[in-house]
């Protein structure tokens, strides 16, 4: 057997928390950009993709995230994709993020008073300028705080991707438990680490969220 | 893709789904209580037991619930606190939702006006009595649909549970799929289970909300 110190175990813990790290970030701007899609469907003019996109959505929030990492991991090797499970995990997670993304940068775009889009043809811009140069900014800029909020909730939920073999956090954590028998003190650690790498975060949505203006 | 053995793995599905369901109902019921008492020892306890409650859920919420369901599972027993793999998932679930809940609630207490209890003190009653048969229930009728969604979420989440043995849903189709060979036709079919469960669970929650509590929830 081999003998594990303390640091051994922190140091560890720290490496495989690196790919915790990319893995959220890989998800987040991954599903940011597919999120902005899902959005412009979510709110076109077209009645069937609003329909569609809201049933996207639904579907996402609506079952489990576990589950939709198992579709990727055994469902794309059936399109006769070779997938490891880093790419279940990016994709996995991507799609899950662009659902929740989109509904919540929805939510600013509904929150806004029709006035600007009227303002914004009356300017002469087209459906996309709008879009672009007045809708999306504002939608932004008011979810500010719930699109952090979801960051932390995107962070946490990269714990999953340990169950379908990503070597992440809590995949390593498993190993060196198995190695040490010191599950207290192993999950102890990890759960610090999270609570390190997602605390700030929680705080600066706060602040976010009291430095909003109340309309 | 190939059902052929969805007729014989019918009765599994069903006993999986049987234990989600009351996996879901006991934490419902427990994190709902828990939360009430949180909430209110966050507004009204002593100054100790607010800053206690206020770290709880920090932790809760700032950690991954895998994580929180390994330390109860694995790390509890160090401290010569066993727990059989039910016990420990209800225990798990229970202290995750309660720490979201505790929020809701509060806000919810928050949004009952102060007159209310100035009236109730007036018309007699002891200020127990005042918390529990007026401001609490106009707080749950203002939160009930933020908390609707908390279940929900909660039970979806439930599907970690397995990794720790308990039989539920998940776990049955972990089984199912190392037998059948059939990883993605498994996996779909009891995907659809989850989301037929979340969709009963809202639509539950929302009619006994409406009936029980007159609560405005679409």
């Amino acid at each position: 057997m081999i003998e594990f110190t303390f640091w051994d175990i922190v140091r560890n813990l720290l490496l495989a928390a690196r790919w915790t790290v990319l893995l959220s970030l890989a998800a987040f701007i991954g599903g940011g950009i597919v999120g902005l899609i899902v959005l412009f469907f979510r709110i076109a003019k077209n009645k069937w993709s609003r329909r569609i996109a809201s049933g996207y959505i639904a579907l996402f929030q609506g079952t489990p995230l576990l589950m939709q990492l198992f579709l990727m991991f055994f469902g794309l090797p059936m399109l006769g994709l070779r997938i490891e499970p880093w790419t279940a995990a990016v994709l996995g997670l991507t799609f899950f993020a662009s659902a929740y993304l989109a509904e919540i940068w929805r939510s600013g775009v509904a929150a806004l008073p029709l006035g600007q889009w009227d303002a914004g043809a009356s300017l002469g811009l087209h459906y996309l300028q709008e879009l672009r140069l007045i809708i999306l900014p504002q939608a932004f800029s008011i979810t500010r705080a719930p699109t952090v909020g979801f960051l932390v909730q995107l962070i946490k939920s990269t714990a999953l991707t340990s169950i379908i073999g990503f070597e992440e956090l809590v995949r390593t954590s498993n190993a060196i438990n198995n190695a040490t028998f010191e599950p207290f003190k192993v999950y102890g650690l990890v759960a610090l680490i999270f609570f390190v790498m997602c605390f700030p975060l929680t705080q600066y949505a706060r602040k976010l969220e009291k430095q909003m203006p109340a309309r | 893709m190939a059902f052929a053995w969805l007729p014989g793995a019918v009765g599994d599905i069903a006993r999986g789904a049987l234990t989600t369901i009351l996996l879901i109902a006991v934490t419902t019921l427990a994190g709902t209580f828990l939360s009430i008492l949180g909430a209110a020892g966050r507004r009204n306890g002593p100054v100790l037991l607010k800053r206690a409650i206020a770290w709880y859920v920090e932790i809760i919420r700032n950690t991954p619930f895998l994580v929180q369901l390994f330390f109860i599972f694995f790390g509890l027993p160090s401290l010569g606190i066993r727990l059989d793999p039910v016990l420990a998932a209800i225990l798990a679930m229970t202290l995750n939702m309660a720490a979201y809940t505790i929020e809701i609630v509060g806000a919810g207490l928050d949004a009952v006006p102060g007159g209310q209890t100035e009236a109730a003190l007036a018309l007699g009653l002891r200020p127990r009595q005042v918390f529990i048969k007026i401001v609490l229930p106009q707080a749950l009728k203002v939160i009930f649909p933020a908390l609707t969604s908390q279940i929900v979420i909660m039970m979806l989440e439930s599907a970690v549970v397995s990794q720790i043995a308990v039989r539920e849903l998940t776990y049955e189709a972990d089984m199912l799929q190392a037998r059948t060979f059939r990883s993605f036709e498994t996996y779909f079919v009891v995907t659809l289970v989850y989301l037929a469960l979340s969709m009963a669970l809202r639509r539950l929650l929302v009619t006994g909300g409406r009936r029980v509590l007159g609560a405005g929830v679409s």
